[in-house]
């Protein structure tokens, strides 16, 4: 285990949320200025340490696979892992450290919270209550910076569990019209889902052994000792139903089509931070469970599943994107966009190889910040028009030039426009089909690859038109006379890095593919991709 | 026999002996309705039960009496100091409810305790005999309790059929035990399992009685614990009871049904794999599968929180039983590891569960002082008008529902457990509709959330006080919830040491 502070920072990172929240909890209701200010300082906190965890790991060039091994021989753990009995009944530990696919994405998390956080700020929406709201994005950030780092599968499902509740009361209280309904449905999809991974858990705890040197079946819910035991003893038809659970709790999470259904009502009826936090992250938790647990644990069932992922995805791409183009809502245009992005990023996990895994992880940080600015948008948008109406808006770019020309910039790098953020994400997942992992159907993967192709220029189809519709044109007459604010310094404030962001990940890639691509090449050298 | 007498056993019991005779005396001293120390005597009676309790546990040795028919161990201990804080708990949220509504406040406590009087028996009963008797004195306070609100005739429909259905019940049941006594000659569970093991005094022309006769004691605990489908008493009975008596019900009464099972199936009938040939367990598996879902779509329709939570206690009765079919499946294949899981599994539901149910009907109550309704239109706005109740109401509601990190979810998991290492298609297909199951579960208690969160409070509602009582057991649930949900060890070591000795 890491010693000194360097054993706390990844406990900090998940729990110093839950301290601000304790404070949140014990101020009066009246006194929002201290709240806003105690939610801020805990989540810039927890930001400072995943970004010291950032500058420790790439100045020790941790991402370089022999300076990790080198590390990890001398020291015998990765750098600020930390593993300690927890239940020890069940035989689960809380196991915390990082790796190239864990730490790009609590980062990301980290992040997004505090710009939601001040994107806030004088954003309430009704019924107000800013001590409750910023309650619950802390408890959200919790689970959500604890998903990434977990490498226990009990500590996993907690972490992903306890997203659930502040975002159904998220949806449920502050959501739009609908919003009982979309809560709900949120809710009980995803509960569906995670039923079925824990039972695929527990599968994968009592048919393991992880330790065949011992005597007797040696079990755990150590992800790092599942992924290196060895499964020969398992029958496929075992592994089969194990993964078939596994990818049914993932991928209502991701949400893959035919499981996608609640996330067009979740995003639409959400205020707009939720809506930027389930796209920007909670979404990652899914296609993360997939490219963490799902493949390398059970490689085998993964490539007899794969065809049919990619087949799903490949689905989601195209019907993703011709629901867009039959919506009149900007924000549920939006929302069904994510199911077509989440579609590419399927793809390249399906493929099982390190240039698609690459792109899947590129494209679910370019999808968060792309989406999560265009959500952020869509928010300010209603805000200032009160309607998100494609018919009713127009003109955006004469009313609020600022805005509109954001709203451009997202729209291009929403599209895949090379030079931003988008086209790392969507073109290697695209080119990675091209050449899926040995034994898998060539064929088959060339087809998706075509497939996706098209539903790239389906995507610059509804983005184009989304934009045509806001941005250009004149005002419309029932906004002539209104007073409309173009961007706010909070709205700046909580942007502008994210915008920095698409575009240095858009000219430099390599500041992430370099992260990511030891990890996931030692995790495809597990099964052969 | 050793006639020395060993008092220390016995100590919870005579001290409880001891609480329910003071509490007559001191009726006969200050008559009347008004006798506020009662709750006092009952609530310190059943504390100071509870440090034998504690000694005897640190003294960690097992301590047998009458020939084996009432043994004090780890899992004796363990129950009784849950019955115990289940009682104190009850007592907790009866102070002001009985105090304010012109009952009989003394023979309430002394129902009460003699009731818990029977719980603690029940722990350290094994034999058939002594089974019969610790549950009989568990459920006839109970029936009266059940009527208490004399002068309610919802109340006296749930007494008098809670009293039929217990009656039918405990004749059915003594009929089985009957049975399984003629074919195996003694009422020791122990012996019983010897017995049922040996085909030379259980002969094959002999089994045909055995089967009929387990079977016809299951069904009898199938009423006690309210499973599918014996289990229509229930809503009537839990909606017409005073709720803190619905509470003890739901929570203490059930667990002297489960515990009398656990010990019948565990130390008798499943004892060891040759005596297992019964198949208990499968009917186990077929009241396990309809109890969760017949529970759980007749929570659905509730509009009273009262029946809802009925409803909701016949799920999680379900849930609870099917690590009882785990370990029939298990102990089948010869898998002792397995049936050691399965039993920790029913112990830590039957404490999860008591700890967040009891918090559960502790909210009931202190809602029901303001808008005297159960209905659960009348929880709309509470967030607005009590934040704090609406946020531990979600707790405990959310804890039912088994979602992380509260104590609920350790509870199934455990039983999710047993089911997947019991495997084969009779386990995995009970872990699988154990989970479609959950999922509904939390459609009906997200509900009430809902109604909490996303409702507009109706105009000029106000929060009520809440007593000093029922604030500290709202509080003492909550921590409980909170612990167990984050350190579920807690629970899981208590769990642990219970099952020391068995498969």
């Amino acid at each position: 285990m890491a010693t000194g502070f360097d054993a706390w920072v990844l406990t900090l990172v998940v729990f110093l949320p839950l301290v601000g929240l304790g404070v949140v909890l014990l101020l009066p209701k009246e006194d929002e200025h201290a709240i806003k200010l105690v939610t801020l300082v805990s989540t810039l906190a927890s930001l400072a340490m995943a970004l010291y965890v950032l500058v420790e790991w790439v100045s020790n060039k941790y991402y370089e696979t022999e300076k990790l091994t080198s590390f990890v021989a001398e020291n015998g753990h990765t750098p600020f892992e930390v593993n300690k009995t927890w239940i020890d009944v069940i035989n689960s530990n809380y196991h915390v450290a990082v790796d190239g696919l864990g730490l790009p994405m609590m980062v990301l998390s980290a992040f997004v919270t505090v710009l939601c956080v001040i994107y806030s700020w004088n954003h309430f929406p009704e019924p107000h209550n800013p001590k409750a709201f910023l309650a619950l994005i802390l408890l959200l950030e919790v689970g959500m910076n604890g998903t990434f780092i977990a490498q226990d599968l009990i500590l996993f499902f907690i972490f992903f569990e306890i997203v659930l509740l502040p975002m159904y009361f998220m949806i449920g209280v502050w959501g739009g019209p609908n919003r009982e309904y979309a809560s709900i449905k949120f809710f009980l999809f995803t509960l569906f889902g995670s039923a079925f991974m824990l039972l695929g858990f527990l599968a994968l705890y009592f048919k393991i052994d992880v330790d065949a040197n011992l005597a007797g079946m040696q079990h755990s819910f150590d992800i790092g000792l599942l992924t290196a035991a060895d499964k020969s003893g398992i029958t496929n038809g075992v592994q089969l139903l194990i993964f078939g659970a596994l990818a049914l709790g993932f991928a209502i999470k991701v949400p893959m089509f035919p499981f996608h259904t609640w996330l067009p009502d979740a995003h639409t009826e959400a205020p707009t931070v939720g809506s930027v936090l389930l796209a920007a992250i909670l979404l990652k938790l899914g296609t993360y469970g997939f490219i963490k647990i799902g493949l390398p644990i059970l490689p085998d069932a993964a490539k007899d599943f794969a065809p049919w992922i990619g087949l799903l995805a490949v689905i989601g791409i195209v019907y993703g994107a011709l629901g867009c183009l039959a919506q009149t809502d900007m924000k549920r245009l939006i929302a069904f966009s994510s199911v077509a992005h989440m579609g590419f990023v399927m793809l390249g996990i399906a493929t099982m190889t390190d240039f698609g895994i690459n792109a899947a992880i590129f494209g679910m940080v370019a999808h968060g910040l792309i989406t999560g600015m265009l959500f952020f948008i869509a928010g300010s948008v209603q805000h200032t028009f009160h309607t998100r109406e494609l018919s009713r808006l127009g003109g955006l770019l004469i009313q609020a030039p600022k805005m509109g020309w954001i709203l451009g910039f997202c729209a291009m790098a929403s599209l895949g426009l090379p030079g931003l953020a988008g086209f790392w994400g969507e073109f290697p997942a695209i080119m990675s089909a091209f050449d899926p992992a040995s034994g898998l159907p060539v064929e088959t993967f060339r087809t998706y690859m075509v497939i996706a192709a098209v539903g790239t220029v389906l995507a610059a189809g509804y983005l184009l038109w989304m934009l045509q519709k806001v941005a250009f044109g004149e005002p419309k007459k029932e906004f002539e006379d209104a007073h409309i604010h173009d961007v706010s310094t909070a709205e700046w404030l909580a942007w502008l890095p994210m915008l920095l962001l698409i575009v240095a990940l858009g000219v430099y890639p390599n500041l992430l593919f370099k992260l990511t691509d030891s990890a996931v090449t030692t995790l495809t050298s597990g099964f052969g991709g | 026999m050793n006639p020395t007498f060993d008092w220390h056993a016995f100590a919870p019991e005579i001290v409880l002996v001891s609480t329910i005779l003071a509490l007559l005396i001191a009726d006969l001293i200050h008559p009347g309705r008004s006798s506020w120390q009662t709750s006092r005597i009952a609530s310190i009676g059943v504390l100071a039960a509870l440090v034998p309790v504690l000694t005897l546990a640190a003294d960690g040795v097992d301590r047998t009496l009458f020939d084996g028919a009432y043994v004090v161990d780890n899992y004796a201990l363990a129950l009784k100091g849950f019955f115990l804080v289940a009682t104190y708990l009850t007592i907790l949220l009866s102070v002001d409810y009985i105090g304010e509504g012109d009952y009989y406040q003394s023979e309430f406590y002394f129902l009460l305790l003699t009731s818990v009087l029977g719980m603690t028996a029940m722990a350290s009963a094994r034999d058939l005999i002594t089974i019969f008797v610790a549950l009989e004195t568990i459920s006839i306070p109970t029936y009266v309790l059940a009527g208490f609100r004399k002068h309610d005739r919802i109340s006296n429909e749930a007494g008098i059929k809670y009293y039929i259905i217990g009656a039918l019940s405990s004749a059915l049941m003594l009929y089985g035990m009957s049975f399984v006594y003629g074919a195996t000659g003694t009422t020791m569970l122990t012996e019983i399992g010897d017995r049922l093991a040996d085909p030379s005094v259980v002969t094959s022309e002999l089994r045909g009685l055995v089967a009929v006769g387990v079977f016809l004691a299951l069904i009898g605990f199938a009423f006690k614990v309210s499973a599918w489908p014996f289990h229509w008493w229930a809503p009537d009975t839990y909606e017409g009871a005073p709720t803190p008596v619905t509470a003890f019900l739901s929570v203490a009464s059930k667990a002297g049904g489960f515990v009398a099972l656990l010990s019948i199936v565990f130390f008798g009938v499943g004892a060891s794999q040759a005596s297992n040939w019964t198949n208990w367990w499968a009917v186990m598996a077929i009241f396990a599968v309809t109890s969760m879902t017949w529970g759980n779509l007749g929570a659905l329709k509730q509009t009273n929180i009262v029946r809802m939570l009925a409803y909701s206690s016949i799920a999680q009765g379900g849930f609870m039983l099917v690590p009882f079919a785990a370990y029939g499946i298990a102990l089948d294949d010869g898998n002792l590891d397995v049936a050691r899981s399965a039993f920790q599994s029913v112990v830590v539901y039957l404490l999860v569960y008591g700890v967040m149910n009891l918090g559960a009907f502790a909210v009931v109550i202190a809602v029901a002082r303001r808008t005297r309704s159960g209905e659960i239109g009348s929880y709309d706005g509470l967030f607005q008008t009590s934040p704090a109740l609406a946020v531990v109401m979600t707790m405990f509601l959310a804890s039912l529902a088994g979602i992380p990190p509260l104590a609920g979810w350790f509870a199934k998991f455990t039983m999710f457990r047993s089911a997947i290492e019991a495997s084969g298609p009779w386990g995995v297909s009970l872990a699988v509709i154990a989970g479609i199951n959950s999922v509904i579960a939390a459609y009906y208690y997200l509900n009430v959330v809902r109604s909490m969160w996303f409702k507009p409070a109706p105009e000029g509602a106000q929060a009520a006080p809440i007593p000093a009582a029922l604030t500290a057991s709202i509080a003492l649930c909550t921590v409980g919830v909170l612990a167990v949900g984050v350190y579920p060890q807690l629970f899981g070591k208590i769990a642990d040491l219970v099952t020391v000795g068995i498969g």
